[in-house]
């Protein structure tokens, strides 16, 4: 059997590797991607849709700003709009001693790009009147969004490949390996391929691949407990979030165009990764209602008609594994985005593709690096 | 008879339908009290559906040929009534192992159980026509309830399209009950049944009612087109049906002026609980639809998970009520209860005979699939969303999604408030003729909870 | 009266006072709010996404075409809902005024 070959070769179809396959093509790398299922299956197609930067760990935002640049081109760049709506982001306090911690954020210099305006009392509830009495105070991004998260991957790999990168779905990656200075990988269906340099896009099973190459990195799964409402009509257009360090309060939602108003966030539940399948627990939709009527006072008569979860991958300090193997040259990664990868997708494509295809990148990635947990990893190996 | 430790093994049955009200029958008889939860305010599901207090009609008048059956569930249900627990007007939203989720006006609450009984019965089965979004489109089974729960028409004159034995029992109950009927359009030719007449023949009762409602209609002079093939629903937004335009078998086009069309193809199960619960579902050939996966008595794939009923199979309200009772059985020697073994044999000699009728049913009025592909890119699939045939190909051809769940997420078909019951199979069928594969392949779509909307006014009551 | 409905039988049951869009009528105790909606005008609510507007269309509560709103913002699936006395029922629900209720 003859083995295919590409620059790269991208293990994980969801948006981050979709999107990189894309941006490497721009930059003439032949790519092959691998996807097990169908492109955007699991966490980039099931999460909540949030295009935000407000909230974000302050080292993030350059990554983040960097991205949104490319939602607002992606007509441009992909000939697709993802139904990307920059209709601003709100993250809202039940707590008056919260607020100081909003404004603290607000002035951070990293966040100067994001125009956060700080609300409080009668003018928070004059601005958006829909708002729940017990909400105290809140940060509007104006230029933050929401899109549609089933589009994006697959728009973003169909783009990839009208510029001719290969996409393989339903190919599951059985071994990868390093061979001379490169990496040879087979699938499960006996087909074989090989690069000169290996990405991990692989979501919630990235951790399955980087311990193979000897970086074993704390990583959990969880399934994100999504609802969506009946269309009513168009009254609410700002995403809105709350900010809380109660676990159950921390819900969000947005409302579409179409009038849909779709709900996360409350609980997590444990996807079953046997059957690559997660569920909504009952408890979370009745949490979701009893926060949202809070929240939002006047959406207690309208029905809930569909929840779903999927399968996202979380670090143990939230933050994603972006960049360089600390081992393996040739070798990259860009998973366990946490629950809060779908606005940096663009962003993330673009960056690893600088990086794979020049060596470096212009944008700071470096508190993503996989090596920050080479020392844990050092010290469980050396007590086993 | 039970013993007083089998006493506690908590049983709950989904559904008072004929399947619900046999198998509930069967377990108190053994001396079980099992818990019976109904969607509606009473008992008797949907064809067998009771007319609201004060409602004055004579069970001959709202079930003509099934009135005998009717007063006999209804009777049953009465009697076995203060020996179960039962909980009307509760709806099953969702479950997880060993607990259901249920909510009654406005309040949730959940009910543990050992063993689960499914008899959730079944909705009309639709394909789409150009146009049937129109106010005035009903569903074979809705312009029925309209005139036994209701005593109401649906229309002024009204027209039947589509196929099944439920064609001709509504239209010829409409004429009864001295509704205008305008036409009945059947899209199977008379080869098909006389083809199917050998299988038919394993009811003959059935047989000769079939018969004798096409004689009451033609005695009305209603006329009946047998092989037409449905081109649109006429009418516009604002005042909805104005007529149905066919084509007939011998190729002509016939256009028939009515306000309300009722159509429908014979029934498709109600398994999005089953499908929570983890069951598995099967691929039914003969109607070319998923079903529970069952065995012979009943038993689902999940252990402790049983069902009956067009909710598990479609075959009808006589075979729902030996399948209830079977079900019934079956759990009880999964419980090492005694079972009267001829009531047994009897149940499983009646469902064999109930199973080559449907087969015959299948063949005589089967489902147009072929339909599918030939509606216009304009027709509306998914009338909860608006969405098109024509925008369903396209996720196909475009985008590559040759599966039911992938094209409900690039196309939206059903995302909307039906939760896919009136659009998905025929979505199925779109996908299919559009990606050239077996309609089998392209899957089914997934059951979610809700199983019907949830209000954001849901609480849990604390004691 | 462009009614869409028609009663067939069942006529002699105690009235029902209720009304939609403003508008004063009669339905009889024991009628669905579809039925009592539908014997006096042709439909129940505007259609989301079509010019036109539903009318129902499953009568079992499976379908949820016939979800109605009353003038108070509540939401009732009208063939599964019976007529009380005072409902006030509203077949159009204007943009921007549910959110701001209560």
């Amino acid at each position: 059997m003859t083995v295919q070959r590409a620059d790269v070769v991208i293990v994980g179809g969801g948006l981050m590797g979709s999107a990189t396959a894309f941006f490497l093509r721009q930059r003439g790398q032949s790519v092959i991607l691998l996807e097990r299922d169908q492109v955007g299956q699991y966490a980039s197609g099931v999460n909540f849709g949030n295009v935000r930067r407000q909230g974000r760990f302050l080292g993030q935002l350059e990554l983040a700003n960097r991205s949104w640049a490319l939602w607002k081109r992606l007509p441009e760049l992909i000939d697709d709009d993802l139904e990307f709506i920059a209709s601003g982001h709100m993250r809202v306090c039940y707590r008056e001693d919260e607020i100081a911690e909003l404004q603290a954020y607000a002035a951070a210099p990293e966040a100067a790009q994001l125009d956060l305006q700080i609300y409080r009392g009668a003018d928070l509830h004059e601005r958006f009147p829909f708002l729940g009495k017990d909400v105290k105070g809140g940060s509007y991004a104006p230029h933050d969004g929401h899109a549609n998260p089933r589009l994006a991957a697959p728009a973003f790999a169909r783009a990839a490949r009208r510029l001719g990168a290969r996409i393989e779905e339903r190919t599951e990656v059985a071994e990868v390996h390093k061979s001379g200075d490169g990496f040879g990988v087979t699938t499960t269906d006996g087909r074989q391929f090989s690069a000169a340099q290996l990405l991990i896009t692989a979501g919630a099973w990235g951790e399955k691949l980087s311990a193979q190459f000897g970086e074993p990195v704390p990583l959990e799964t969880n399934g994100p407990q999504m609802a969506v409402t009946e269309p009513v009509p168009y009254a609410l257009p700002t995403v809105i979030g709350v900010y809380t360090k109660i676990p159950e309060e921390v819900i969000y939602f947005r409302q579409i165009p179409r009038g849909n108003i779709i709900i996360g966030g409350g609980y997590r539940s444990k996807p079953d990764m046997l059957n690559r399948r997660a569920y909504v627990e009952p408890r979370s939709i009745l949490n979701q209602l009893e926060q949202m009527r809070r929240l939002v006072p006047g959406i207690d008569n309208l029905n809930i008609i569909r929840v779903w979860s999927g399968i996202e991958g979380y670090l143990s300090d939230a933050l994603p594994v972006m960049g360089r193997s600390g081992n393996v040259d040739g070798l990259f990664y860009a998973f366990g985005f946490s629950g809060h990868g779908f606005q940096l997708g663009p962003g993330v494509g673009d960056v690893m593709a600088e990086l794979i295809s020049t060596g470096s990148t212009s944008t700071s990635i470096e508190p993503f690096s996989i090596r920050r947990f080479a020392s844990s990893a050092e010290q469980r190996s050396k007590a086993s | 008879m039970a013993t007083a430790r089998m006493n506690t093994h908590r049983i709950a049955i989904v559904g008072a339908g004929p399947a619900g009200v046999r198998c509930a029958e069967t377990l108190v008889a053994a001396g079980f009290r099992p818990i019976l939860i109904d969607e509606n305010r009473r008992d008797g599901g949907q064809i067998y559906r009771r007319q609201p207090e004060g409602f004055t009609r004579s069970y001959a008048t709202l079930y003509g040929t099934e009135a005998d059956k009717a007063r006999a569930l209804h009777d049953s249900f009465d009697r076995l009534r203060p020996q179960i627990d039962y909980r009307p007007d509760t709806l099953v939203w969702n479950l997880t192992p060993g607990q259901l989720c249920c909510v009654s006006q406005g309040v949730h609450s959940t009910v543990e159980y050992d063993a689960l009984i499914l008899c959730t019965g079944a909705t009309d089965r639709l394909m789409p026509v150009e146009g049937w979004q129109l106010g005035g489109t009903y569903s074979l089974g809705g312009a029925q309830i309209a005139l036994k729960a209701q005593a109401v028409s649906i229309g002024h004159r009204v027209v039947f399209m589509g196929s099944g034995p439920l064609l001709y029992l509504v239209a010829s109950q409409y004429v009864k009950a001295g509704a205008s009927v305008a036409a009945v359009l059947d899209t199977s030719p008379l080869g098909h049944r006389l083809k199917a007449l050998p299988k038919l023949m394993a009811r003959p009762g059935l047989l000769f009612t079939g018969l004798k409602l096409l004689a009451q209609l033609y005695r009305a002079k209603i006329p009946v087109h047998l092989g037409i093939s449905p081109l649109g629903v006429l009418g516009e937004a604002s005042r909805g049906v104005s007529g149905v335009r066919v084509r007939r078998a011998n190729g002509e086009t016939l256009t028939v002026a009515c306000d309300a069309l009722a159509l429908g193809y014979h029934l498709r199960p109600e398994t999005q609980l089953a499908d929570l619960a983890g069951c598995r579902l099967r691929f039914d050939e003969a109607s070319s639809q998923w079903w529970l996966d069952t065995d012979a008595e009943g038993r689902t794939s999940v252990s402790g998970v049983y069902a009956a009923g067009d909710g598990a199979k479609v075959r009808g309200a006589d075979a729902a009520e030996h399948a209830g009772r079977l079900v019934a059985m079956a759990l009880l020697r999964d419980l090492q209860q005694p079972v009267e073994a001829t009531h047994l044999a009897d149940q499983q000699r009646a469902l064999k005979v109930m199973d080559a009728f449907r087969l015959g049913l299948a063949e005589a009025f089967p489902w147009p699939a072929e339909q599918a592909g030939a509606l216009p890119d304009e027709a509306i699939v998914c009338r909860c969303e608006m969405i098109s045939a024509g925008e369903l190909r396209r996720t196909v051809s475009e985008k590559g999604a040759c599966e039911v769940n992938r094209a409900k997420a690039f196309s939206r078909v059903g995302m909307g408030r039906c939760q896919g019951r009136y659009c998905s199979q025929a979505g199925a069928e779109v996908i299919a003729a559009a990606a050239g594969i077996p309609v089998q392949e392209v899957g089914r779509q997934r059951g979610q909870a809700p199983v019907k909307p949830l209000s954001m006014l849901t609480r849990e009551v604390t004691p | 009266m462009n009614a869409r409905f028609v009663r067939l039988a069942e006529q002699g049951r105690p009235v029902v006072r209720l009304k939609v869009d403003g508008e004063p009528i009669e339905a009889l105790q024991g009628d669905t709010l579809m039925v009592a909606l539908l014997t006096h005008g042709p439909a129940l609510r505007q259609s989301e996404f079509d010019p036109g507007s539903r009318a129902g269309f499953c009568l079992m509560g499976a379908c949820q075409d016939c979800w109605v709103w009353t003038r108070g913002g509540e939401r009732l699936r009208a063939c599964s809902n019976e007529v009380r006395e005072g409902l006030d029922i509203i077949t159009r629900q204007p943009e921007a005024i549910w959110p701001l209720r209560g």
